[in-house]
């Protein structure tokens, strides 16, 4: 916001041009209050605890995904398996909490059985190898993030249904004899006042803006998405970069998987199919350039949030679903066309700037 | 003379501006039918521009152009082609996935009764074209399978087949073999008895010397010699390419070479289609020394640094900075080394545009402004404030993105982000490549200061003003090899005489 406020202060900007540029850069949160208003005039019931609860922990879920998927994106690259690793992890959970590990396929009889913190380390790291799988494909076999997310996505799916043969796993209680009772917790406890997983989104979404503003890999990620060669010949590892923004997003599909998991105390493999499309719609809405180069966490934890109050809230109006999924597609539409309109926007501004201290001197 | 050769097409006060740069400064041209106008100058000059305004690539900002005593204005090349004039670029515009057919019937393919392609006529027309080139090439090869030098001669099979009055031919040599240079003289010679006018461009002197009819020399935009050949020699094409003045930027002090800092030897670096695009080059710079590595394009110059930057990971050699041996494989670990490269391309190698000017001058460095894994921003504002100030870096404000700079402004960004990493040994590729005279010499008065403080830098120009005023040992390469080393104040014909292949003085 620093820039803006410099931006506003210079003298050879007309002031009109610099509100509107200024309104154009916080267009999504101007849409979050429009949307937030609308909804608390219109909706009966909206502006209750209970609603607000219900409404984040929807949007808490796309925002992981988001978050993930917005380093992904300003990379320059995309994450499509990210719904599978949803479905697959659900299912790694809830197969942990049943059975454990059953050593008898290799000849030991034998099961080893987990606790609640260990379930959810291997569930992460499930997702993690995935992501790193994607990584892998992208950076050492040079296949395209568009096709090897892709291959992942079905891959990933039908391990997920293998795993139970297409059936759901019921009733993850846990086990209180393996210290697995607390497993529901995950998705439906709560901590001073708030859901256990909303402080899981602050934690993952302070750690991931902390990231991408306040240290040398942040940068790196912009750098790459900005001009990969140019950052290479910067003596940036453009590979490990990307492997960490693949890892990233799987391990933020993993904890969405364990929570969904955990909140329902039951996995489905089909759980996450087309939540990849909801994160990068989130992403995008909060201004990441599919282009790569441009992104913010913020601007993607307001995405996710306009899109899920978005939805809850035709609902609870009683709009019909079909013209829901019209009215967030074009949304979604008018973002980008509004982000198109700032960038030239600005950098007529950023021209008129450079010309103008060119003359000065 | 003019009976013989009546004038084919003019340019009147022909003004070119680029966002900038002024690429035309006022330039008045005659083509002449039924001969070789040679067209000569360094790169930069605006030999290409002129060419594209002729082909209809590029328009005109002011003057005007007339065919045969008719003014025309060319939209687009399809307006140049109607007026029966046909050009064969120095980069080949082909397709490497078609027949040699398909490529020299692309966009007009023949067909029969207006629905399919017509490839027994397709066929025929190019075996002939092929026979007039004395080329043995069967129209059906995919082009990729060709040789670079038969490539360029299915290139002027194209121009060919149009039937163009006028040919233009941009570097047409470069990438051929003497006898194929030979072929292309005879159908030369053959097009021009038909009275096509032909414009020919070359950076090889003898050359066209020996096949032009009428030279124009350009410089800085605007024509400084045009004359009829006879009696044209090298000096002479010399003396108008690059002026009696010679541009000033020489060393104000004395020399103060230190000890060597970088050393590369016998540095391999094989071409795809065989032979070695850099063929065993060792050379050495010391601390202080502004060593220019001079070429034609082509030459294995670029490759040459890229091999140094570790971009070829098949390349062989060694590298030494201050005697150590530099074993490091990847970008970050020869930064760290105490190397940087200022990329010939500033726009895709140099700098993400998008990116701020803060942030474009700290991304190699970004480790002198971290502790543990946090980056320091308001340090990093400080340092990138201080190097804007030290380079005089025209910005209104660091955040602003880099784009919104003037090409040199850019440039001394690029430069900046290269001093950051503390380098000693510092290597610039066409550092004035895209930048207004002004900006140039501020640039080469920076590289002088630079060495004066004890830097090492090794660089690529392909202006010969530059090489010669700028450095203080000069190396020539061409074909990947070392053909030269001169001292500083060596005469410019010398420094010519090195460029040209060996191969071709032969022929």
């Amino acid at each position: 916001m620093s820039a803006t406020t410099r931006t506003a202060a210079s003298p050879s900007v007309s002031s009109g041009t610099s509100a509107l540029l200024l309104l154009l850069k916080m267009r999504t949160f101007v849409a979050l209050i429009l949307v937030f208003a609308f909804f608390a005039i219109n909706a009966p019931n909206f502006l209750t605890t209970a609603n607000a609860v219900i409404i984040s922990k929807h949007v808490a879920l796309n925002a992981f995904l988001a978050i993930g998927m917005t380093f992904v994106i300003i990379t320059g690259g995309i994450d499509l398996s990210v719904g599978s690793i949803v479905g697959l992890c659900g299912m790694v959970a809830g197969w942990l909490v049943l059975y454990g590990i059953d050593l008898n396929a290799i000849g030991i009889a034998y099961s080893i059985q987990f606790n609640t913190v260990e379930i959810a380390l291997i569930t992460v790291l499930v997702g993690m190898f995935v992501g790193l799988i994607n990584g892998l494909l992208i950076t050492k076999l040079n296949v395209a993030p568009f096709i090897a997310t892709l291959g992942t996505l079905y891959v990933a799916r039908g391990a997920a249904l293998l795993a139970s043969g297409g059936r759901t796993f019921p009733n993850l209680s846990g086990n209180p004899e393996y210290g697995s009772a607390s497993f529901p917790f995950i998705g439906t406890g709560n901590l001073l006042g708030l859901p256990f997983m909303i402080w899981m989104l602050i934690a993952v979404a302070a750690i991931a803006a902390y990231v991408a503003g306040r240290t040398p890999l942040g940068r790196h990620i912009y750098a790459v998405g900005g001009n990969e060669r140019g950052a290479a010949l910067s003596g940036v590892k453009v590979n490990r970069v990307k492997l960490f923004v693949y890892v990233f997003s799987g391990f933020c599909a993993a904890l969405v998987g364990l929570i969904i998991a955990s909140q329902l105390q039951a996995s489905h493999p089909a759980t996450g199919e087309t939540f990849e499309l909801n994160a990068i719609a989130a992403a995008v809405l909060g201004g990441t350039s599919m282009s790569g180069g441009r992104g913010r966490i913020g601007g993607t934890i307001v995405g996710a949030f306009v899109i899920g109050i978005l939805s809850d809230g035709l609902i609870m109006m009683g709009v019909s679903s079909f013209w829901q999924t019209v009215i967030k597609g074009l949304v979604i539409i008018a973002a980008v066309v509004i982000d198109q309109a700032q960038s030239r926007l600005q950098a007529r501004v950023a021209l008129q700037q450079e010309a103008a201290a060119a003359h000065v001197s | 003379m003019t009976e013989d050769h009546p004038i084919g097409l003019t340019i009147r006060r022909g003004v070119k501006v680029y966002p900038g740069t002024v690429a035309l400064k006022g330039v008045d041209f005659d083509l002449r039918m039924g001969a070789v106008n040679v067209l000569v100058g360094e790169n930069g000059a605006g030999k290409s521009t002129l060419m594209k305004v002729i082909a209809g690539v590029e328009s005109l900002t002011e003057g005007e152009t007339s065919r045969n005593g008719q003014v025309v204005h060319f939209r687009s090349k399809a307006d140049a082609v109607a007026q029966g004039i046909g050009i064969v670029f120095q980069e080949l515009n082909l397709f490497p996935n078609l027949t040699v057919a398909e490529n020299i019937f692309i966009g007009r393919e023949p067909t029969r009764a207006g629905v399919d392609i017509d490839r027994e006529h397709q066929r025929a027309e190019t075996a002939r074209l092929m026979k007039r080139l004395e080329q043995p090439i069967d129209p059906d090869t995919p082009l990729g399978n060709l040789r670079i030098g038969q490539q360029q001669i299915v290139e002027i099979a194209k121009a060919l087949a149009q039937n163009a009055e006028i040919l233009i031919l941009d570097e047409p040599t470069s990438a051929l073999s003497a006898a194929e240079v030979e072929v292309l003289f005879r159908v030369i010679a053959d097009l021009k008895a038909h009275g096509v006018g032909i414009v020919y461009i070359s950076h090889r002197l003898e050359e066209l010397i020996r096949i032009g009819d009428y030279i124009t020399v350009l410089r800085d935009g605007a024509i400084t010699g045009s004359r009829p050949m006879q009696g044209v020699d090298i000096p002479w094409i010399v003396r108008a390419m690059i002026g009696d003045s010679s541009k000033e930027f020489g060393r104000t002090e004395p020399p103060n070479f230190g000890d060597e800092v970088f050393r590369a030897e016998e540095v391999v670096l094989p071409r795809p289609g065989g032979g070695n695009a850099v063929d065993h080059v060792s050379l050495s710079v010391r601390s202080g020394e502004i060593v220019g590595l001079y070429g034609l394009m082509g030459a294995g110059r670029t490759e040459f640094l890229e091999c140094i930057m570790a971009q070829h990971p098949h390349s062989g050699g060694r590298f030494f900075v201050e005697g150590k041996p530099l074993t490091e494989r990847d970008v970050a670990g020869r930064i760290a080394r105490g190397i940087a490269l200022i990329p010939e391309d500033r726009k895709r190698d140099g700098l993400v545009q998008i990116m701020a000017i803060r942030e474009n001058l700290t991304l190699s460095a970004l480790g002198r402004f971290t502790r543990l894994f946090h980056l320091d921003l308001k340090a990093e504002a400080r340092t990138a404030a201080e190097f804007v100030k030290r380079l005089t870096i025209k910005v209104a404000s660091p955040e602003n993105p880099v784009s919104s700079l003037s090409g040199g402004n850019q440039q001394k960004v690029v430069i900046g982000k290269a001093l950051m990493t503390d380098p000693k040994i510092l290597l610039m590729d066409e550092p004035s490549r895209g930048i207004d005279i002004g900006a140039k010499a501020e640039v080469f008065r920076t590289m002088r200061r630079l060495a004066a403080e004890g830097l090492g830098i090794l660089f690529v120009t392909s202006d010969l003003d530059e090489v010669l005023a700028l450095s203080d040992r000069i190396i020539v390469m061409a074909n990947g090899r070392i053909t030269g080393t001169f001292p500083s104040g060596t005469d410019a014909a010398e420094v010519i005489a090195a460029t040209a292949p060996v191969k071709e003085s032969a022929a």
